[in-house]
């Protein structure tokens, strides 16, 4: 609970901090003015005494932005909860079943042969990326079923084989673009710049879904953590758990990855981070995360396009960046704490 | 309470039981024997629902087990394991509580307020001073008493334990056995318990039965299975029965081979 309400004041101060952070510099006090003013009832209670200008860049530009990071953020970070209490292993990521690679074909093709916006104008690469993406997780799954049950270790290796396989497809495709600067690249790394609201708003329902869902497993995902016989002798359905936990885990990141490119690291580091803030209930653990999870992606994204502005560093290399050093600390300092 | 008619059971073309046939009682503590390989681990995990049978059928309260769906039975069948609960981060309460799960609904609550079991189970179990530690800081055999108190509040009617007792040093082999035997009397609850010790069997048991790859051997009171040529015959080695002192019950000496 204190760690919720902290989370989301962080978030909030967070938000308007960024908002007032880019190539025009606003006072901040100008931004709670311009976020104030859009509020219902409350909203004339604040008097306009900004340009223009400054409004169409907060609205129209960074705000659409920022909360699509967040939502990112917290999808990739829902997912990779939902993907460690599930297979039990503190190596899983959203990106276990191969749904990035997946994804990843789909946009790489998409480029390669400049069909952009052939299909479904702005749309193509998204909708695209997120087929591929569903389409590797059904092969995975294909792959590790054997005679109507899937081994957990099966799973695993069949994502395993699958993402180098994807990968390799990719590469291929690389190697094909012969443009200086690949776009191919440029997108596996990911990237939040030119999205617009029509992207945020169409990761809202995917979010809703994903964090409603793996709430109502939280209990359930806390009897996991004993092992799944444990679970199953407390009357757990382990095997429907683990589907419908995989699933919708899966579905939220090929939503988060066909939009923004395969950002790395969020949804391994921010799960474990606040892991060993709250500890391991996952009532509280699955909000907290997705909370967390927004305000590093928010963070990350703010620095991936202020650090060497004008030119926007890709999201994923930030993220990773930032993330693995300060992983590492916490790891230290968490083992020198237990004695171990 | 419990009916085991013509059970067995096979992975591809390995017979691991075969025509396993018997019938527990409510109240009753009732033993399953065997050399390592015997089927006595797979009998378990047929009794407790994991897997199921090649052929014949097991009949808990009248029912056929597949009719009940995990969480119904869960509800009056627990199972203590061999090995105890993962270190994880959990408080011994939350492990206790985690019992409950079966009675929950999907927002964690029970019809009536029930917290008075985890306390009583707590107080019984002298865990109450331990109930805010974490998992991660318990002995093993500390952490099997916890395992034993999540299944206490399962509230089960039929308890399979799969050797509780195999980790755990004589002193809370005995601890372990005796609160079992208390609780069992108290809620006149049937026990179905894989042993490896045979001795241990001997004490506690009401009926045993023996198995030996795959098939049923003998099926009675400690008295006429604890017998020095049955226990050749299954585990390949002549031990010395001799009769318990204090519990008028029979129980083996090992003696090897090579000594003078």
């Amino acid at each position: 609970m204190i760690w919720g309400g902290a989370g989301l004041a962080l978030l909030l101060l967070s938000v308007v901090v960024s908002l007032s952070m880019g190539t025009a510099s606003l006072p901040i006090s100008q931004v709670w003015g311009i976020l104030w003013h859009q509020l219902p009832f409350v909203g004339h209670w604040v008097t306009p005494d900004w340009p223009v200008s400054s409004e169409q860049i907060i609205l129209k530009v960074r705000l659409p932005r920022i909360l699509l990071a967040i939502l990112i953020g917290a999808c990739l970070s829902l997912a990779g909860a939902g993907f460690q209490g599930v297979l039990r292993n503190p190596l899983a990521d959203p990106y276990t079943l191969g749904v990035a690679s997946g994804s990843a074909v789909g946009a790489a093709f998409i480029i390669l042969f400049g069909l952009q916006v052939a299909l479904l104008g702005q749309w193509t690469i998204s909708a695209v990326a997120f087929v591929t993406g569903m389409l590797s997780l059904f092969i995975v799954l294909r792959l590790a079923v054997i005679n109507g049950k899937f081994q957990l270790e099966t799973l695993i290796l069949s994502g395993v084989v699958v993402q180098a396989f994807l990968g390799s497809m990719v590469s291929f495709m690389v190697s094909l673009s012969d443009k200086v600067i690949n776009e191919i690249v440029f997108w596996l790394m990911g990237s939040l710049s030119l999205r617009g609201w029509s992207f945020t708003f169409m990761l809202v329902p995917y979010f809703l879904i994903g964090i409603a869902v793996l709430l109502s497993y939280g209990r359930t995902l806390n009897l996991f953590a004993l092992g799944e016989r444990q679970a199953e002798h407390l009357g757990v359905n382990v095997v429907r758990t683990r589907m419908i936990v995989l699933c919708v885990s899966t579905l939220i990141t090929a939503a988060a990855v066909s939009v923004a490119g395969t950002i790395g690291f969020v949804g391994l580091v921010v799960p474990h981070l606040v892991r060993l803030m709250v500890g391991p209930d996952y009532r509280i653990l699955l909000p907290v995360t997705a909370i967390f999870g927004g305000i590093y992606l928010l963070w990350a994204d703010t620095l991936a396009r202020m650090l060497l502005s004008p030119t926007e560093i890709p999201l994923g290399v930030v993220t990773a960046f930032l993330g693995a050093p300060f992983f590492a600390y916490l790891l230290r300092k968490n083992k020198k704490r237990l004695g171990a | 309470m419990l009916q085991v008619h013509h059970l067995s059971k096979s992975y591809n073309e390995a017979h691991v039981l075969k025509d396993i046939r018997f019938s527990v009682a409510q109240g009753e503590f009732f033993g399953i024997l065997g050399p390592n390989g015997s089927g006595k681990s797979t009998l378990l995990k047929l009794l407790s629902g994991v897997e199921k049978a090649s052929g014949g059928d097991i009949q808990i309260n009248g029912e056929p087990i597949e009719r009940y769906s995990r969480k119904q039975l869960s509800r009056f069948l627990a199972v203590l394991q061999q090995e105890s609960l993962p270190p994880v981060n959990f408080t011994v309460k939350e492990i206790v509580e985690m019992g409950r799960y079966p009675y929950q609904n999907w927002l964690g609550e029970e019809k009536d307020d029930q917290s008075g079991i985890v306390d009583s189970i707590l107080e019984k179990l002298r865990l109450v001073d331990l109930q805010d530690r974490s998992l991660q800081h318990l002995s093993g055999g500390e952490r099997q008493r916890v395992a034993l108190g999540k299944v206490m509040a399962q509230k089960p009617s039929l308890l399979l334990l799969d050797e509780p007792t195999t980790y755990l040093d004589i002193g809370y082999q005995i601890q372990m056995m005796d609160l079992i035997k208390t609780w069992q009397r108290e809620e006149k609850l049937t026990v179905v318990a894989v042993l490896h010790d045979l001795n241990l069997a001997s004490i506690y048991c009401d009926r045993m039965l023996m198995i030996s790859q795959g098939e049923a051997i003998s099926i009675g009171t400690p008295e006429e299975i604890m017998r020095s040529e049955l226990i050749e015959r299954v585990y390949g080695t002549t031990p010395i029965i001799v009769e318990h002192p204090v519990h008028k019950l029979p129980q083996i000496m090992l003696q090897g081979g090579i000594i003078e």
